[in-house]
């Protein structure tokens, strides 16, 4: 994992001083509300509801149980002793008050944390493949390019004052767990098909919001040297030419749909031509230094399956059903990663309490070399267990409420917070994604329909992503009542694609039926191991169309009595 | 933000958030308070006008921020709740939490939200 | 509206010529569509300087920067980050002369814009009264290193670091 070096310490202290200085400037009238605001976002400070609301990063979704403890401090000593993990693998605390962030901030920065750039318009916390350096089909593990990415577009001159919001995802393997183009920049990492180079391929334009797009592709194989040069490049463009009329048509995916892919491209790449990028690039020895921090920790040899866990599974169907749903392949033998699923039946998705953070920090240490990653599905993840140890790891998790067996399933269900927390929502979330998972909650019923992603959003903003969930809901207000659309064929996977709508909006009450007549026509229709989307895929939207409008007897029937 | 413009909607109460705790105040005859039941309710066009010019001057001052009118209706014991459902979750506190917020704080706002 | 650089408030050399007033004086501020007529009937040691929107793109400024001591560009809104890049374009284009932000600009934005090639603000008086010399000067100290090459005059973090292990290399 990287640690800070002492410029990186320095810099994040003198950070925390600037604010705690503009909050005072803020307090004794320097600063007025409109100038402070943009100044408190890009140190993650939102006004919610109730309460001010901080955004922690945790860039590329990487944290050392040391950096969970120090989390679930905070919680305790200044929020509720709870915390919400995000769709951008980040952490937000509810209830902190704007006079004890500053102190928080140096909470953090004694952990080599910080909140910078996590909203605002500016280049966010980049994301990445939560199984990065722990998945077998990797080209190469993505953290060191999203790490150099953070350094380099952390408080950047040129670009701190973008039109909209910025968003960049690294993965480093085809098979895509970063949802990359659903970034503004969604950035592969590849082998060169001739010459096996490692570079980068790179997407741009994509995002979901008002007018959800597919990144399209716009530099096919990037030399890794020219990165930043480009990067630079390309931001330029978009802070010049991005629309600054109208924040819907601010991202840079309205100027890439208006000036064509081409167009774009090529403005790019003629700013590219005119700059050196070896004198914007970070040099081969600092590369090196931010990639020995994410070598590999210090694996054993085991065989490549334990006996151990076949005679554990063979004994405890729980375990199994948790081995089966819940661990990934890992590219070392005899180890897996693991999913910790913060989505209990009926329960908020992504909230973890103080206690908990410190369950997982603990198992961390015992089972993962001390490493946790969050994933953009609100779960936690333990990269490098030894599968001989799958066992001890879950009777730990199960003690701590952290147990559920649906990683991938109906009730691991992305919700961003909705009316019940967020000032832009314009309906709740989290009450909806309750109701399904408790009409869901048998592990039998859920093992049955397979994997499923259903992500709902309680605004057009999408933080909860409904635009590439396998079904998608989003809040409306219609009519004074909360109201809710339902995609269908969304997929954040390297066969990105977006929902298309099912009908008309339905009730928060009519919201489980409908999801149960869906999930009905795909058990009807479905092939032998065909999955949800590759039945929706197959079949096309219009069996589920069908399903979604028409109520089974039973529902009619209960509605006319 | 609510300006003389518009039409104003009534009976009507002045909320907004305070600049240090972020927590939800209500415009009361006494200055700004954190209990809904305190809020000064504004019952005629004049009284309406009289708290916009109180918004006005308190963001200008700066002590509290996101400061506008809300429309509401008298509940029989005289609590202002607001008609719309956004603004009802503001004062409540999150619907999923009744632990939480101004709820969990004040008898007057449970399992009426 | 007052004049701001690295140093503090000072008095503003440049005289602002409106349209069709005869562009005389030691150092006369004009609009683009002027700048030909001006730069033509220059007199000697008059310095001349044009003053843009943050739409202007650099080809529209190129063929004149041989000629001109100032380029002030206007910021529309603090938070209008255009101006930030046309800064940066005309300094990689060799531009020795003056930069100067012209609007409502903050003192926390003084150590972007210096890293983007300002030299200079010009605030509005609101904003002057209510972030005094000291909050200018406090902002530029704020920063010890960035991360970004190339950008201000300092050196980067990352140049620190590789002076660092230079000097480690060295003394082992």
């Amino acid at each position: 994992m990287y640690r800070y070096d002492q410029f990186d310490e320095a810099f994040v202290r003198e950070r925390v001083a600037q604010f705690r200085g503009q909050v005072a400037r803020r307090i004794d009238g320097a600063l007025t509300e409109d100038e402070f605001k943009p100044l408190r976002l890009k140190n993650g400070v939102y006004l919610q509801l109730h309460a001010y609301m901080l955004r922690i990063a945790i860039p590329y979704g990487t944290l050392s149980s040391v950096q969970l403890r120090q989390l679930a401090l905070i919680g305790e000593r200044y929020d509720r002793g709870y915390g919400h993990f995000t769709t951008r693998q980040n952490l937000q605390f509810n209830w902190p008050k704007l006079r004890d962030i500053p102190d928080i901030l140096d909470l953090l920065a004694d952990v080599g944390m910080h909140c910078i750039q996590t909203s605002g318009n500016c280049i966010r916390n980049t994301t990445a493949d939560h199984f990065s350096g722990a998945a077998a089909d990797e080209v190469e593990d993505p953290r060191p390019t999203a790490e150099l990415i953070r350094q380099w577009s952390t408080m950047h001159p040129e670009f701190d004052y973008l039109p909209r919001k910025f968003k960049i995802a690294v993965t480093g393997a085809a098979r895509d767990r970063a949802a990359i183009r659903a970034h503004d920049i969604g950035i592969q990492v590849v082998r060169h098909p001739v010459s096996g180079e490692v570079g980068y391929r790179l997407f741009v334009g994509g995002g979901l919001g008002r007018t959800p797009m597919i990144g399209k592709l716009v530099r096919d194989f990037l030399p890794k040297a020219h990165l930043l040069a480009y990067l630079q490049s390309l931001m330029r463009v978009y802070n010049l030419e991005g629309r600054r009329d109208n924040k819907y048509k601010a991202r840079v995916k309205i100027l890439v749909h208006e000036i064509g892919i081409e167009e774009f491209r090529a403005r790019v790449e003629a700013e590219f031509a005119a700059l050196d990028p070896a004198a914007i690039a970070a040099d081969p020895d600092e590369v090196a230094r931010i990639e020995a921090y994410f070598a590999a920790p210090a694996f054993a040899t085991f065989p490549a399956d334990s006996q151990r866990v076949v005679a554990d599974r063979a004994r405890d169907a729980a375990f199994d059903r948790w081995v089966e749903t819940n661990t990934f392949p890992h590219r070392q033998p005899g180890y897996a990663a693991v999913t910790v699923s913060l989505k209990p039946v009926g329960g908020v998705p992504g909230d973890a309490t103080s206690d908990q953070m410190r369950a997982v920090a603990d198992l961390a240490d015992a089972h993962s070399f001390g490493e946790i990653r969050v994933s953009h599905h609100q779960n936690l993840i333990l990269p490098h267990v030894r599968q001989d140890e799958l066992h001890a790891l879950w009777t730990g998790l199960v003690a701590a409420g952290l147990a559920e067996a649906n990683a991938g399933l109906i009730t691991d269900i992305i919700a961003c917070p909705g009316l019940d927390y967020c000032a832009l929502a314009t309906a709740r979330s989290i009450p909806i994604a309750q109701a399904i998972s408790r009409r869901f909650g048998s592990a039998e019923r859920q093992r049955e329909i397979g994997e499923l992603g259903i992500k709902i959003s309680g605004c057009i903003n999408a933080c909860g992503h409904h635009h590439v969930g396998h079904i998608g809901i989003l809040g409306l207000e219609k009519s004074g009542q909360e109201s809710y659309q339902v995609t269908l064929g969304g997929d954040a996977t390297e066969n990105a694609a977006i929902g298309q709508l099912l009908g008309p909006g339905i009730t928060a009450e009519e919201v489980p039926d409908a999801i149960e007549r869906l999930v009905g026509v795909y058990l009807a229709h479905r092939h032998d191991g065909e999955t949800f989307a590759e039945a929706v895929r197959r079949l096309g939207i219009e069996p589920f169309k069908a399903g979604f409008l028409a109520p089974q007897p039973a529902e009619a029937a209960h509605a006319a009595a | 933000m609510a300006t003389t413009k518009q039409k104003i909607l009534l009976p009507a109460i002045l909320l907004a958030n305070d600049l240090l705790d972020g927590d939800v105040v209500f415009w009361t005859e006494r200055g700004w308070s954190i209990d809904p039941a305190e809020a000064l309710v504004a019952g005629d066009e004049a009284a309406a006008i009289r708290l916009q010019e109180v918004a006005a001057a308190a963001l200008a001052r700066g002590t509290v921020v996101d400061a506008y009118l809300v429309d509401v209706t008298l509940r029989d014991d005289g609590l202002p709740v607001p008609n719309h459902f956004r603004e009802r979750f503001k004062i409540a506190g999150p619907s999923i939490r009744q632990d939480l917020g101004k709820q969990a704080a004040f008898a007057h706002l449970r399992g009426r939200a | 509206m007052p004049l701001l650089d690295a140093h503090g408030y000072r008095a503003d050399p440049w005289r602002r010529i409106a349209a069709g007033e005869p562009a005389t004086g030691d150092a006369v501020l004009v609009a683009l569509a002027d700048l030909p007529a001006v730069i033509a009937g220059r007199s000697n040691a008059q310095r001349i300087g044009v003053e843009v929107a943050n739409t202007v793109r650099l080809p529209d400024l190129s063929a004149f920067l041989g000629q001109l001591d100032l380029v002030a560009i206007a910021f529309p809104a603090f938070n209008d980050g255009r101006a930030f890049s046309l800064a940066r374009q005309l300094r990689e284009a060799g531009f020795k002369g003056a930069v100067r932000a012209v609007g409502p600009v903050i003192a926390d934005q003084f150590t972007h814009l210096v890293a983007c090639g300002f030299d200079e603000v010009e605030v509005p008086d609101a904003i002057a009264a209510r972030q005094p010399e000291a909050q200018w000067r406090g902002a530029l100290a704020s920063y010890g290193a960035t991360y970004q090459t190339g950008y201000g005059a300092g050196a980067s973090i990352l140049e620190r670091r590789r002076a660092l292990r230079a000097g480690q290399g060295a003394a082992s």
